[in-house]
């Protein structure tokens, strides 16, 4: 076994930076910490690449399967023999490629935000930021047992709410990194109370032992029933309930689209690439135990991952908000992934879906953070967020056109784009588990595919709209990340996911099926052409089509009214039924009670503080005659 | 031990002391009479200290000792007593005790 000790430093150097810019970082110009947070990424890219170089290719042994190995560990806290709280790095299969994606995303954002953010109020504290994130994601990717992750999911959902809210002087930045907040942090409760739940019933936190199939989770499949559930599978569903708060699944996504009022490399690096997918991540984590514990949470999975995407997809339609439409087709393609998890069996061809959703997840970083820093490169020119205000901008920005249609076309999945790849094999996963969802997510990819168009178009061809200074091509910091994840986007489907990251370590065999690829590319390029029959040039088509749905319309425009219904809920239900009973309770018996015992004490205070005259001769007098009277008492009458 | 005087004697005069003195310090408003009326107190003490030591124990000395050392203590009260009643003067332009009364409620 090799040594892979120096992958602490992978958490700790953003760390360190995190620390050095934001207790220094009003000593230097702005651009010191921005240089010296690029470079201390830079750093920890390397390391992420030269780690996965070695655990996937040099130290490999041919023929044998991927195992996990904990290359450091330490206890935290000792509570007693049996309950300790570890700290560690573990290096598997999907660890190794989330310190890829979470690198490599973090250090194009980062070269990126140089130019993005110059001259901007609070740019050290940005990148202080920026590193802070980056060490909890790192720190969530390797944590060695459940009780890290969620010491580190907190904290990246701390560094999420930190940069949602970095224009703290805007409301609506304020209220929106409020909301994702105490979302993500509602869900977290359900997470919370699954994780204690899972270890009560398995006495470990750690991951190794949990995903064993051998180990007591698996094997010792228990906890009382309730509601015709096992024990086991409550606890997964609650830990799930996180991961879908995190990853903005339905009903809990309300957060994700608000979260874009945060800078825009911020939304690509926390909302798109890294953060969203956690609760993906956390699922794949736990996998082996989903799938051979508690089949019936995969169904859970499986199908709030196909409603959330469908759901995102049709909203996406109908935004006008470029970062919006982004957003929810963020939710979309990560509906796709819990939806491959959901669908996946364990070991051999069976585990297709695993491996494809880890795919998915892979491609997706690359190409929605590619098509965010393109989005902030448009925003940056055209100083709007809303297409309406975009039109015929490829004349003005070549590198970016080029590069946004790229992701465009990756994400509808044309062919020998990686996107192609990764989602063919989640529909062919879909295709031979379960039928109606493979109805379904087939249904979204054309949706992507139309919508994205919609978008492309919106913003590069359509109306030339007047604008009031010419737009411009972005400095090269920005449009250097653009052509590096543009390669990305390309290129990452041929990596051979079907031997690196599986659900049980070994490899299998795994080639399109095209009785899925041919169809879903067809309803793709449908999507398109509907797309540039509509957007290409201004016509009145769109206008017409919205009148047409008429009130679905309406309703997909205003997010489906879900942020009313939580308003609904939260404001006229649980505020008038809950909330305030228990606050008059609180106010009127709980402090009733104390005031009570007050207002008696000082009656009676009153009553008898004439005692105290401040005359010595009437203490005396009392004294005298207690003295008298005991005396009598003890003398004559006992 | 004839044709001395008896026990009863001194007991009735030191409690007829030690009743005016209770007497004095609760019905008196002059400081300095109220501290006369300690003196007398502390004085009855003394006669019943050195009357029982000579009937009970005539070969010891101890009650003796006591009064000497109540003596002693009264002096020294009755210095302290005086300073205060002269700070009492300056702060209230009296040494009657009704006027004395702020340290109540």
């Amino acid at each position: 076994m090799t040594d892979y000790t120096y992958t602490l430093l992978i958490p700790l150097i953003p760390l360190a930076l995190f620390l050095f810019t934001g207790l220094t970082g009003h000593k230097f110009k702005p651009v010191v910490s921005g240089l010296i947070g690029t470079t201390g990424l830079f750093v920890v890219t390397i390391l992420s690449y030269m780690t996965a170089i070695r655990y996937f290719w040099t130290d490999h042994v041919e023929g044998m399967g991927y195992t996990s190995l904990k290359a450091f560990e330490t206890t935290w806290i000792h509570f007693s023999d049996k309950l300790t709280v570890n700290l560690g790095v573990l290096i598997d299969p999907i660890s190794v490629m989330m310190l890829i994606v979470v690198s490599t995303v973090s250090f194009m954002v980062h070269i990126y935000s140089l130019g993005y953010m110059k001259g901007e109020v609070g740019f050290a504290r940005f990148f202080s930021f920026l590193s802070l994130f980056t060490f909890s994601m790192m720190g969530l990717v390797l944590a060695t047992n459940i009780f890290q992750m969620y010491i580190f999911w907190e904290l990246v959902g701390v560094s999420s709410f930190l940069l949602i809210g970095f224009y703290y002087t805007k409301p609506s930045a304020v209220s929106a990194s409020k909301k994702a907040f105490i979302v993500t942090r509602f869900a977290d409760l359900g997470f919370l109370i699954g994780i204690l739940m899972l270890s009560f019933m398995t006495d470990t936190f750690d991951f190794q032992t949990l995903v064993s199939p051998t180990g007591p989770a698996i094997t010792q499949v228990g906890g009382a029933a309730f509601l015709g559930l096992s024990g086991i599978t409550w606890a997964l569903i609650l830990v799930f309930m996180g991961g879908a708060g995190k990853s903005a699944m339905f009903p809990l996504h309300i957060w994700l689209p608000d979260a874009m009022e945060g800078p825009t490399p911020v939304s690509a690096l926390i909302h798109a690439a890294t953060m969203v997918v956690a609760g993906v991540y956390l699922v794949a984590r736990l996998f082996p135990v989903y799938s051979l514990a508690a089949p019936d949470a995969l169904h859970v999975v499986a199908w709030v991952g196909g409603f959330s995407s469908l759901f995102a997809a049709i909203i996406a339609c109908t935004q006008t908000d470029i970062k919006r439409v982004l957003a929810y087709s963020t939710m979309s393609q990560i509906g796709y992934m819990m939806l491959a998890l959901g669908v996946s069996g364990y070991g051999g061809h069976d585990g297709l879906g695993f491996m494809a959703g880890n795919f998915h997840l892979f491609t997706h970083a690359m190409f929605k953070a590619l098509l965010f820093l393109g989005a902030g490169a448009i925003i940056h020119a055209v100083h709007s967020n809303d297409m309406k205000d975009m039109g015929g901008l490829r004349k003005y920005m070549p590198i970016t056109h080029i590069t946004f249609l790229i992701a465009c076309l990756t994400i509808a999945g044309i062919p020998f784009l990686s996107g192609f790849f990764s989602k063919d094999e989640i529909l062919t996963a879909a295709f031979h588990h379960n039928m109606p969802l493979f109805i379904i997510e087939f249904a979204v990819a054309g949706l992507t595919a139309f919508y994205m168009f919609r978008l492309y178009f919106s913003i590069f061809w359509g109306k030339e709209t007047h604008y009031h200074h010419t737009p411009h091509e972005a400095p090269a910091t920005m449009t250097i990340p653009l052509l590096i994840l543009a390669f990305g986007s390309i290129f990452a489907g041929y990596l051979p996911f079907h031997e690196l990251v599986t659900s049980d370590g070994m490899p299998f065999e795994a080639h399109i099926e095209y009785a899925v690829a041919i169809p879903s590319v067809l309803i793709g390029l449908l999507g398109i052409a509907i797309a540039t029959i509509m957007y290409r040039k201004q016509t009145e088509i769109p206008q017409r089509l919205a009148t047409g749905f008429g009130y679905f319309y309406n309703w997909a425009y205003h997010k489906f009214y879900m942020d009313e219904v939580y308003l609904f809920v939260t404001k006229k239900i649980i505020f008038n039924y809950i909330s305030r009973p228990v606050a008059w309770f609180d106010r009127h018996i709980v402090d009733g009670f104390m005031n009570l015992i007050a207002r008696v004490i000082e009656r009676s205070a009153y009553l008898i503080k004439g005692f105290q005259s401040g005359r010595i001769q009437q203490y005396g007098f009392v004294f005298v005659s207690g003295t008298i009277a005991l005396v009598i008492i003890f003398i004559y009458l006992w | 031990m004839t044709g001395t005087i008896p026990l009863q004697y001194f007991l009735i005069i030191s409690t007829l002391m030690f009743f005016s003195g209770i007497f004095g310090f609760l019905t008196r408003k002059n400081l300095i009479t109220m501290l006369m009326s300690i003196e007398l107190i502390l004085n009855s003490v003394n006669i019943n200290f050195v009357a029982f030591n000579r009937y009970l124990y005539p070969d010891n000395l101890h009650g003796h000792f006591f009064t000497l050392i109540v003596i002693a203590v009264a002096a020294a009260e009755a210095a302290v007593a005086i300073a205060i009643i002269i700070n009492i003067y300056r702060n209230f332009r009296s040494i009657e005790v009704d006027k004395v009364d702020e340290m109540k409620f």
